[in-house]
């Protein structure tokens, strides 16, 4: 049973984020609104961390295998792309490693600005 | 062979025996680029090309696992909300960094597509490559890109990013582990944080928050470019 009551608080979550954006029309996801909607209930204390731990170590561990129809899906963009893969890799390739290298050295370079020092913490 | 495999079922157990089969391999060879997802894509696809098989019957079951990435997002809070007193403690730096992040997606993307010639319609279904698929799909929309081939090229980004991580901050020189969360998150949203929360709890932490507020970051800011660029 506290498999099905974890779940039915991360469906309730995820369905008031959906609910939220239809009744507001944000251009913004229900999934994303459903994640502030958690991180307020989790923070006010109205969700216990152990309501839903279980479920939410389960769904984490395993979210890159969620991933994996969306990715076969790229057979159906073939067509798009069939002159241009190998430039959309390479772009896709170097910005990645751009964003990510410039990302890091940002947080880190202003940690170190507002902290005076090297240490990390 | 296309009607013996007209059910769910079918979708649903050849992800899960080709992802298994990626974990034994990458377990196996410890090597980075075989990486259990991209190893199952490729088998799927391979079968699936092989024996004419529709994407519409794989869909059948893949859609069902496809749902628990709704859930699987949300509950990216829990990491976060287990690092809350470091993000208080760092916010500024965190979030500056997620900004730049998110620029630095949106017009490195934008500028190395126009170098290389592509199409309009197909730099517009780049752009918003490099947040979660659930957000990048919206925006694919509203500036006029093809959403299905940004699902393609997000999938791309993560996989990309979760690879390199490791080796881009030993390159870069990025050793804080609130940074490494934040770029990874940033750059590569849910499967860059999967890799972030292998790192550490820091890192985990750090990278779903920056899912959701590069998420939110490039709703306003992607379209708001593709305007000034044009």
């Amino acid at each position: 049973m506290k498999i099905f009551r974890q779940l039915a608080i991360i469906f309730g979550v995820l369905f008031a984020g959906h609910l939220f954006q239809n009744i507001i029309g944000l251009p913004i996801p229900g999934t994303i609104i459903g994640m502030i909607i958690l991180l307020a209930c989790l923070m006010t204390g109205i969700i216990k961390i152990e309501m839903i731990e279980d479920v939410s170590k389960f769904l984490l561990e395993h979210i890159t295998f969620f991933f994996i129809p969306p990715a076969v899906g790229i057979i159906s963009s073939l067509e798009y792309v069939k002159d241009d893969w190998l430039p959309i890799t390479i772009i896709i390739t170097l910005s990645t490693i751009i964003v990510i290298g410039v990302t890091g050295l940002t947080v880190q370079g202003l940690k170190k600005l507002q902290r005076g020092d090297g240490k990390d913490g | 062979m296309a009607k013996y495999l007209n059910t769910p079922i079918f979708g649903i157990l050849i992800s899960i025996i080709t992802f298994e089969i990626g974990l034994f391999i990458n377990r196996k060879t410890k090597i980075a680029i075989l990486n259990p997802m991209l190893i199952s894509v490729t088998l799927i696809i391979s079968f699936l090309l092989y024996f004419d098989i529709d994407y519409e019957i794989y869909e059948k079951g893949g859609s069902i696992i496809t749902f628990f990435l709704g859930p699987a997002t949300v509950v990216l809070v829990v990491p976060l909300y287990r690092q809350i007193e470091k993000l208080k403690k760092s916010g500024i730096p965190i979030l500056v960094g997620i900004l730049v992040g998110a620029f630095t997606a949106i017009v490195s993307t934008y500028f190395l597509s126009k170098l290389f010639g592509l199409e309009e319609n197909i730099v517009l279904s780049l752009v918003p490559r490099s947040v979660t698929a659930a957000i990048s799909i919206e925006i694919s929309k509203e500036i006029g890109g093809i959403p299905s081939l940004t699902v393609a090229a997000t999938t791309l980004t993560g996989i990309v990013g979760s690879i390199l991580g490791p080796y881009i901050y030993k390159v870069f020189g990025v050793k804080d582990e609130t940074a490494q969360g934040v770029g990874l998150g940033s750059g590569a949203h849910a499967l860059g944080t999967a890799k972030a929360m292998e790192l550490g709890e820091t890192q985990g932490g750090m990278g779903s928050l920056s899912i959701s507020v590069a998420g939110l970051i490039t709703v306003f800011l992607a379209p708001w470019l593709m305007k000034l660029f044009n």
